[in-house]
């Protein structure tokens, strides 16, 4: 008789899972649909006070301009990240140019956010050299708006959707490429639909990757965002800290989880379906009909 | 004819220090099944490449139907491609794949599908419409690569190895039908292919290259009766390479004291002064082989020698006969007759071999073949 071993091989992963994932989220939920306590914490009684407190206009502003602040820098990432993701891979020192990718992840998150703000600041590296110029005799106000927190969220995620998306590249079969150009495409055809279909999952992932953390993303808008940057992240935190509602914080964390949930299964749906260019564009329809045809089609 | 005629006019290229082509001149009249034939690395693929438009050539002229392509990309040449690895692209079925240069074309449905399918059906795939091309056997990915290549109705087809990934039994078969669609479509196919099998089977010409260069161009039975140097010999089929130096004239013969064998007489035309070292082919099914030594005639080559090596391959034998002289020679039997009583020939048994003079073909010895057939010993090619 042969064991099954495989449900003990897997419980120190059920274990950590459990206690870091399941647990913690099993909190909030329940948090969520409790009283608020006066200093923090919640008083034991069911209550759905958090969940009607959402609708509030103020934090469904924040969580449209959340919204769209994710998906913007999530589209601009993606938009770097593939023209970069095809050269690496058809480098021939792929080695090195990964490894130029992964060195900032050697600075810590909060450091690298802060060289940014050396960058982009008053006094910062960008107004020095406007000034020496004579571009400007005052500064120019880069920080503290929409503009900075796309700008470094990117900067932030952008390695997250250069390898997944290097790697499905690299297993591409370029000869594919060849095969169109040769079938008659041009280089932004072949690119288009040949390319792209077959490295959607690269894509997928990348995309996955960069928005669902950008969608909670808690110290860049707090660091180089103005009043009008807060984001969803920002809001939690303060009904942590300084507000102290800990039922609406979790409420509005479950709304974060929730939409990412649905944003990613729309998103994987949506990808999928568009896999087939060939069939929407040109309306072939589904091929079932044309298989329909009897070989008098040739007629 | 419907194809085109495809003129290479002094294409070089190279890739780095590597000198892939060394100014190649080829004229591939219409309709013409033409072979691209050569060992790997020998820049066929990279010919096929230039012509295809998928390479820039450092010199050199491609024309097809006289006009100048050389600067065209590979989307504006009349010309399509038979992928070695087929390139069907994995997402779409195979009625997509086929369909691909028509969409690109932005052909209207009904004629789209009527061409898709007429196409199928030339190769046989009609059924297999709505399969991937994952789920289609290396021989059915083949020919939906050749439905593709034909749909938009190119002039000239080329073809890189598209045989290689198949059995021996299917590639025979594929074979046939690609000859077979050659002659339906009639337009020009040029075929690379690093088998001489192939080539000489299928091809109306074929041009034999090594190293950057076109050494022979011919029919099939040229390059085979009466290859250009050792190496088109040694390449295309079997051969045995004696080297020898010629010892006196008489009409059209020369007498060659060959190494290892002794004197042999050598049909030459010319080409082959008194003195003159020289290397002569001998194909081994041209060389009969007996217990008996055969009887007087003229021009006949004659040989005594052992059997070292008895090879049975069903229907023929193959043996190595080593000659008192210290070399050897390679013979093919047919097992035509084999019922008919004839003599079994064994292992150390001594026999006489014998061919006629006008089956020894001179073939100009290049210095490099030179040290690798000096020996006497016959040069069994590849495969």
């Amino acid at each position: 008789m042969k064991r099954n071993y495989g449900s003990i091989y897997s419980a120190p992963q059920a274990l950590w899972v459990t206690v870091f994932f399941a647990a913690p989220l099993a909190i909030i939920v329940a948090y969520s649909f409790m009283k608020r306590d006066l200093y923090g914490g919640v008083l034991p009684s069911a209550s759905l006070d958090a969940y009607k407190a959402l609708a509030n206009p103020t934090l469904l502003t924040v969580a449209w301009r959340t919204l769209w602040v994710s998906v913007l820098a999530t589209v601009f990432t993606i938009m770097i990240a593939l023209p970069c993701g095809y050269s690496i891979a058809r480098s021939g020192n792929q080695a090195m140019r990964l490894f130029l990718v992964i060195v900032p992840f050697w600075t810590n998150f909060i450091i690298r956010v802060y060289a940014w703000i050396a960058i982009l600041g008053n006094e910062g590296f960008i107004n020095d050299i406007l000034r020496a110029f004579g571009l400007t005799t005052d500064s120019v106000q880069f920080l503290y708006n929409q503009g900075a927190v796309i700008l470094v969220l990117v900067y932030m995620y952008l390695p997250y959707a250069i390898l997944p998306l290097f790697s499905t590249i690299d297993k591409f079969d370029f000869t594919l490429l060849e095969a169109a150009r040769d079938l008659g495409a041009s280089r932004m055809q072949a690119l288009r639909k040949i390319l792209l279909p077959n490295i959607r999952g690269g894509l997928v992932t990348a995309v996955l990757f960069t928005f669902i953390p950008m969608f909670g993303a808690y110290a860049v808008p707090l660091l180089v965002g103005g009043k009008d940057s807060y984001m969803l992240g920002n809001v939690i935190a303060d009904q942590v800290t300084k507000t102290r509602n800990w039922p609406l914080a979790s409420a509005i964390s479950m709304g974060v989880t929730v939409l990412t949930g649905i944003a990613a299964i729309v998103f994987a749906f949506v990808s999928r379906r568009s896999s087939h260019p060939v069939i929407e564009e040109s309306g072939i329809g589904p091929v079932s009909a044309t298989a329909g045809i009897p070989s008098g089609g040739q007629a | 004819m419907k194809g085109s005629d495809v003129t290479v006019s002094g294409i070089s290229k190279s890739f780095g220090a590597f000198k892939a082509l060394k100014g190649v001149s080829l004229e591939i009249k219409k309709g013409e099944f033409f072979s691209l034939l050569g060992p790997s690395g020998c820049g066929k693929t990279t010919l096929l490449r230039v012509i295809a438009g998928f390479e820039d050539p450092d010199s050199g002229l491609v024309g097809i139907d006289g006009r100048d392509v050389s600067g065209l990309p590979p989307d504006k040449r009349r010309c399509n491609t038979v992928f070695q690895s087929y390139a069907l692209f994995p997402h779409l079925t195979v009625f997509e794949n086929v369909a691909f240069p028509l969409h690109i074309r932005r052909v209207p449905n009904r004629l789209l599908r009527e061409l898709v399918m007429k196409h199928l059906s030339l190769v046989q795939l009609e059924a297999h419409a709505d399969k991937k091309p994952s789920m289609l056997s290396g021989g059915q990915k083949q020919r939906v690569a050749i439905a593709r290549a034909l749909i938009n109705e190119p002039s000239v087809l080329l073809l890189d190895e598209p045989l290689s990934a198949l059995d021996a039994k299917l590639r025979q078969r594929m074979l046939v039908e690609l000859d077979a669609i050659h002659d339906k479509v009639g337009i020009t196919f040029i075929y690379v292919t690093h088998d001489q099998q192939e080539a000489l089977s299928v091809s109306d010409r074929i041009a034999v290259m090594d190293q950057g260069n076109v050494l022979q161009i011919g029919s099939p039975q040229q390059i085979y009766e009466n290859p250009a140097s050792d190496f088109v010999a040694r390449f295309i089929g079997e051969t045995n390479l004696f080297i020898g130096v010629v010892k006196s004239r008489a009409g059209g013969f020369a007498t060659v004291d060959a190494e290892g064998l002794g004197e042999i007489l050598v049909e030459a035309n010319g080409e082959a002064p008194v003195g003159a070292r020289l290397s002569v082919a001998v194909r081994p099914e041209k060389i009969r082989i007996g217990i008996d030594a055969p009887g007087p005639h003229e021009e006949l080559n004659v040989l005594k020698g052992v059997v070292e090596e008895p090879i049975y391959s069903g229907f023929q034998t193959k043996y190595i006969i080593h000659l008192a002289g210290g070399g050897a020679v390679t013979v093919f039997r047919q097992h035509a007759n084999w019922s008919e009583g004839v003599p079994d020939i064994r292992w150390k048994d001594e026999v006489y071999l014998s061919w006629s003079a006008r089956d020894s073909v001179v073939v100009e010895s290049d210095a490099s073949i030179r040290g690798a057939a000096a020996n006497g010993s016959p040069t069994p090619s590849a495969k």
